[in-house]
């Protein structure tokens, strides 16, 4: 037995009533926090990316004394910054019969049937108002002569719904909330420490109180205390240690308030991306994502004979396998991520991929150079180009780019209400670090719109309801120095293992074992494998890492080991829900379920529900079923045939 | 139909963060409060437009001066009477020499207060980056003439010296204070003095690179050379400089080749 | 190909600093600046030694973290690269490379190439943003915004903050960075209200900080790995002017 089965669970904080007005009713509900004691009442946001940093900015402007950490020397740096593609929101500028019920159903079906209607609905709702709230900050969206916005279509959508800043969405969006921030820390509503990292969560009294924080250039252990606490710290598809993220990102600040008593919600969904630049060779550190919108012109094709090592240029065309238009004719190159992700995995396991490795397919812009000109494909993609360039050296205006599958996006995280509320009452997590909005599967350009959906607006009115029903009384400062011991002793055990092995070696094993394993595709006998091998390499990790250097000092050497100590039990946790969810959703496929096409193969009798996962030291996790319920989008199989 | 507001509105007493927030960082207080005070002249901006304005001044009597210089092409008897014109301007409305003067004055203003800026810029910037890099930093912006500006500056300053010594008091020119300017001319870069018209080439050259960067930053300074405008500006600031430096040259050069006599 | 490597060393803020030499082996023209640099740190911890502390986080040329002084010049020789996207083909066997932080007052080293870059968010502080409370903004449609001064916003707004303008400038200037943000701002209608006083604000901030005056060098332009123009100087000293 992997894990153990309780109560399920059956209050969502989800209002009644029609979709349509959920949200107001729950915003009319909402307790109030007289302006006079906002500035009393404080509340700690951890991470500045699109949702921490909007939700910093906005309960600052509010008037609530707000304490704001991230582990950038600066909140502008948040990975946020990296999204390329776009924004969704229901504006229906174009008149193309786009609506926020249009959105709304777009979002349940690209999740496939795994997230909650409500959260969705509402979701939909307030994406209008952010585009207001970003134009009116100064964000330089794409215009058209006429002056006004212009936007595309994405991922897939039949409508033009995504507004777009060149391939800089996201550095613009975050940007725009960077900046709004910083007027507040201007204004002294907000305080900001940078270069700090989340350690622990502080629960005093059963509810979120406060964080231990390491202060990154001394090494410092520092404890704050608050009236509710945000997490807001992103994704963990660094598990997998080669994916599309930062650097940085970890899984360290969810992970821990998961061992303070927040469940975890559905950890094995996993999005991976299918245009990203291959690996090169061992000492490859992170990979870089080419937008999706290449898939636009690009062809994507591999040699039909398994082990041809010709030149690309050499191989006629009668020996390609444009395998996408071949299987997919309807959709072609254009089917969505996972699919075409799987695709690319399946020819390359068939010995047809290309590249160093063989890891890796082509596409092609030879095509689309032929018939719009060289001029104009540089128009449009001038700068991706550029970047492939440097980054692998070869020229795709004159030889096809290579790319391959990988991890871009965790649906996964910590489980919250309607509220955006955890299991831990007045702990709040918003953004990527919160399972929400998603299910299964997330479309396109739909991220930026939910971390801005949560900061801006849906979480200053849901946290001051929590507030307003406080006050919660004073810490207990057993809980605090509890907190803080556990922290040091970690640091310390960690420096003191003084082996033989490096953090970033375990790390890569471990990426490389999750990767095979618990991937793009999941079978029974791969996760098993997993389970039993995670648990070995996670003793040898305690018994054998060495971490130069000392505590109270900048020490990067120990930011690592201390975040991938966190990976091995997240990664555990995942192949656990892996194994236990038997069927294929979204991103989460199960070879064991598919139909007779190789599809992905729901099982909507026993799987169409929330895993929420409470964390137990013994005896593996315990399994919290919250059942999701389709009132408005009726449940069907996707086919992009 | 919104009933009973109070009822949702819950007043809370008193605040509930309980122990002392830990922090060791110094409270950064906020922007506003820190206000810069100083003023124009004192920020680094309000410094630029000064060493611009009084660049630009310097730059318009330079024209007026090439221009005068070229009389000598018209023999001596033109070129005596614009210099005693020179100091007649004016009369008799104001006495001899006022607006001279005048001149003489705003131009040592100029030259004052550009050095000022000059040294006290040259002084923040050496306070920016206490540290020098290792490596040699290498230009990338490929500007020659900007890497001359404040030495050549100095040089410029003192062949100023030297040229007023020269030409205007003529104390150490052959024709002695007592010459008509014409013959100071003539004399002063007569064939036998030619390092004397070597030394004026090579400063005349480093105005003609101080002005080429020089033009083009008061343009930028003052904010008219952005967008689509920085190309022209630059070209019309290198012909400009160009053309001074020809126009100055062509005098001395004339007269130690013996063109003039 | 194998390198000799330079590397400034400080063990913290009041640490004299030194450079230090080492060799590494084998290095692949495909690796990243940064790969070639965690294979160093890798060997450093297994040998006891302290690795070199070096900023970076996307990897990708877009979070602006990453920054070093190669070989004299801010985020290396090839334009428009950040550190973190330099690869090592563009050196040859048995060069020796120097690495340096950012030098400059404002941008304290905090340990070996890791420098203090938060001057920067106290430029923002001082006015880089318009002020619109959330929930507050009228439709996006209600501001039409002519085409060309969208693109010439977004331009301006590409600026990763990475300060290599300030390592580069012979001055220490950060009129670029400063720049960048006050005409992104100031060429949106959104943005008029608070122009005069940003641009103000923005660039006394800036002097009060430490950074060095411009005199139009270009150095700054030259490395920026966005290729902010200088333009945005000129129209920062516009403003400044005119809110004078
Ligand atoms: C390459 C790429 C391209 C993408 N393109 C798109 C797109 O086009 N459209 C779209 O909608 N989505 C896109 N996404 C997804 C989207 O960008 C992210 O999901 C979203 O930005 C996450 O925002 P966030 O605020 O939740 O987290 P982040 O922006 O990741 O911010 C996390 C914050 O938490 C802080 N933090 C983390 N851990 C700690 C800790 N332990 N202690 C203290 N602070 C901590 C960090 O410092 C940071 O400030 C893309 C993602 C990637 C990687
Ligand atoms: C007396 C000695 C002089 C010194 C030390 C000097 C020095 C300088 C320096 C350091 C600069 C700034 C360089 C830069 O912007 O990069 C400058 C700019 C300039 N100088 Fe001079 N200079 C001198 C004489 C002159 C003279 C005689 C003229 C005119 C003929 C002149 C015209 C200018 C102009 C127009 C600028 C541009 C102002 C700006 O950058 O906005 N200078 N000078
Ligand atoms: S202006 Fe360019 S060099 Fe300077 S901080 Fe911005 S991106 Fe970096
Ligand atoms: S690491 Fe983000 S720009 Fe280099």
């Amino acid at each position: 037995m992997t894990h153990t089965v309780g109560e399920p669970i059956r209050d969502t904080k989800t209002p009644e009533g029609p979709i349509e007005e959920r949200w107001s009713k729950r915003r009319f509900s909402a307790k109030l926090v007289n302006p006079a004691n906002k500035r009393k009442l404080h509340v700690i946001v951890v991470g500045t990316g699109l949702a921490g940093g909007s939700a910093a900015a906005t309960l600052g402007e509010l008037g609530y004394k707000v304490t704001s950490f991230c582990y950038q020397d600066s909140p502008r740096r948040a990975h946020s910054i990296a999204a390329q593609g776009g924004i969704n929101a229901a504006k229906n500028y174009r008149g193309d019969g786009d609506s926020i019920y249009r959105l709304f159903y777009d979002t349940v079906k690209g999740g496939d049937f795994r997230a909650r209607e409500s959260n969705v609905y509402r979701l939909a709702e307030v994406s209008v108002n952010i585009i207001d709230q970003a134009v009116a900050q100064g964000v330089p969206f794409a215009r058209e002569y006429g002056g006004l916005l212009d936007t595309r279509s994405f991922g897939g959508a039949q409508v033009s719904r995504t507004f777009y800043a060149r391939g800089q969405t996201g550095q613009q969006l975050l940007l725009g909330a960077y900046q709004a921030l910083e007027r507040q820390i201007a204004a002294g509503t907000v305080t900001m420490h940078a270069r700090h990292e989340m350690l622990d969560l502080i629960v005093s009294d059963g509810r979120a109180r406060g964080v231990v924080v390491r202060d990154m250039v001394t090494g410092e252990i520092e404890t704050h205390l608050a009236d509710a606490v945000v997490l807001a710290t992103g994704g963990y598809g660094n598990v997998f240690f080669l994916s599309t993220n930062a650097k940085g990102c970890n899984t360290t600040a969810i992970w821990r308030a998961h061992q303070r008593g927040a469940y975890f919600g559905n950890p094995c969904y996993t999005q991976i991306h299918p245009t990203c630049i291959p690996v090169s060779g061992e000492y490859q550190s992170k990979l870089t994502l080419m937008s999706e919108s290449l898939r636009n012109d690009g062809r994507v094709w591999v040699p039909v004979k398994a082990g041809d090592t010709r030149e690309p240029g050499d191989i006629p065309e009668a020996e390609r396998d444009y395998y996408l238009e071949r299987i997919y004719p309807a959709f072609g190159n254009l089917v969505p991520r996972d699919i075409a992700s799987r695709a690319a995995k399946n020819v390359c396991d068939e010995g047809r991929g290309v590249g160093p490795g063989g890891l890796g397919v082509y596409l092609d812009f030879a095509d689309a150079i032929a018939r719009l000109g060289r001029d104009a494909v540089e128009k449009k993609y001038g700068n991706l180009f550029e970047m492939y360039e440097r980054i692998t050296g070869e020229d795709p205006y004159s030889r096809p780019m290579r790319i391959y599958p990988a991890v871009h996006y965790t649906m996964g995280g910590l489980w919250v209400d309607y509220d955006l509320q955890s299991t831990i009452p007045g702990l709040f997590v918003v953004g990527e670090a919160n399972f929400s909005d998603h299910g299964a599967n997330r479309l396109g350009a739909s991220a930026l719109m939910q971390g801005l959906a949560d900061g801006y607006f849906v979480l200053p009115t849901t946290l001051g309801d929590y507030l307003a029903g406080g006050p919660y009384g004073e810490v207990d400062q057993e809980a605090v120095a509890e907190a803080e011991n556990g922290v040091r002793n970690k640091i310390q055990k960690l420096l003191s293992v003084n082996g033989t092995r490096t953090a970033d070696s375990y790390h890569r094993e471990l990426g490389k074992l999750m990767w095979d394993y618990c991937g793009m595709e999941r079978t029974e006998e791969s996760l098993r494998k997993a389970l039993a091998r995670i648990p070995e390499l996670r003793a040898e990790f305690w018994q054998n890492v060495k971490v130069s250097g000392q505590a109270e000092e900048l020490n990067q050497a120990l930011e690592r080991a201390g975040r991938v100590a966190d990976f091995f039990d997240l990664a555990e946790l995942m192949c656990i829900d892996a194994l236990h969810r038997s069927e294929s959703c979204g991103g989460h496929f199960r070879a064991e379920s598919q139909d007779a096409d190789g599809e992905a193969l729901r099982d909507d009798e026993d799987f169409a529900y929330v895993a929420a996962w409470e964390y137990r030291p013994e005896g593996g996790p315990v399994l919290h079923r919250e059942d999701l319920k389709y009132e408005y989008v009726k449940m069907t199989q996707r086919s992009y045939k | 139909m919104i009933r009973n507001v109070d009822a949702v509105t819950a007043t809370i007493e008193r605040g509930a963060a309980t122990a002392p927030v830990a922090s060791h960082e110094q409270p950064r207080p906020p922007t506003a409060a820190r206000n810069h005070k100083g003023g124009f002249f004192r920020s680094s901006n309000g410094k630029k437009v000064v060493m611009a304005v009084t660049g630009a001044v310097m730059v318009l009597y330079l024209i007026a001066h090439m221009a005068g210089n070229l009389k000598i092409f018209f023999g001596a008897a033109d070129f005596n009477e614009y210099a005693a014109f020179l100091r007649e301007i004016g009369h008799p409305l104001v006495p001899h020499r006022t607006v001279l003067t005048l001149v003489e004055v705003v131009l040592s203003v100029s030259v004052v207060l550009h050095m000022w800026s000059a040294v006290s810029l040259a002084r923040r910037a050496a306070k920016a980056r206490p540290v020098k890099y290792a490596a040699r930093p290498k230009s990338q912006a490929s500007g020659y003439a900007v890497k001359t500006m404040r030495y050549g500056g100095v040089i410029i300053l003192l062949f100023i010296i030297w040229h007023l010594l020269d030409l205007t008091f003529a104390a150490v020119n052959p024709a002695g204070p007592n010459g008509e300017p014409y013959q100071r001319m003539v004399e002063g870069f007569a064939p036998g003095r030619w390092p004397v018209t070597l030394f004026y080439v090579v400063a005349l050259l480093l105005v003609g690179l101080h002005l080429r960067h020089g033009l083009w930053s008061a343009f930028q300074t003052l904010g008219l050379a952005g967008g689509r405008r920085e190309r022209p500006v630059k070209l019309a600031a290198a012909g400009l400089s160009a053309l001074l430096v020809l126009g100055f040259l062509s005098v001395p050069l004339s007269i130690t080749i013996g063109l003039v006599k | 190909m194998n390198l000799t490597l330079k590397v400034w060393r400080q063990d913290g803020p009041s640490d004299q600093g030194r450079m230090v030499t080492y060799e590494v082996k084998d290095v692949s023209p495909d690796m990243s600046f940064l790969e070639m640099l965690d294979v160093l740190n890798e060997r450093l911890i297994l040998e006891g030694g302290d690795p070199v502390a070096f900023d970076h986080d996307c990897r990708e040329g877009i979070c602006g973290m990453c920054g070093m002084v190669i070989n004299g010049v801010a985020h290396g020789e090839q334009r428009a690269t950040t550190t973190c996207q330099l690869h090592m083909r563009h050196f040859k066997d048995g060069d020796t490379v120097t690495i340096e932080p950012w030098r400059a007052a404002p941008f304290p080293v905090v340990k070996d190439l890791v420098v203090d870059r938060s001057a920067f968010d106290r430029i923002i502080q001082a006015g880089g943003f318009i002020s619109v409370p959330a929930g507050s903004a009228p439709d996006a449609h209600a501001i039409p915004v002519k085409k060309d001064d969208a693109d010439s916003a977004f331009d301006a707004a590409t600026c990763i903050g990475c300060g290599a303008c300030v390592a580069a400038c012979p001055n220490g200037s950060a009129s670029l960075f400063t720049a960048a943000k006050i005409t992104h701002l100031g060429l949106l209608p959104q943005g008029q209200p608070e122009r005069d006083k940003r641009a103000k604000a923005m660039v006394d901030q800036m002097d009060l900080e430490g950074f060095g005056g411009c005199t139009n060098t270009g150095e700054c332009t030259a490395v920026c790995p966005k290729g902010i123009p200088l333009s945005t100087i000129a129209q920062m000293n516009r403003d400044y002017l005119k809110s004078k």
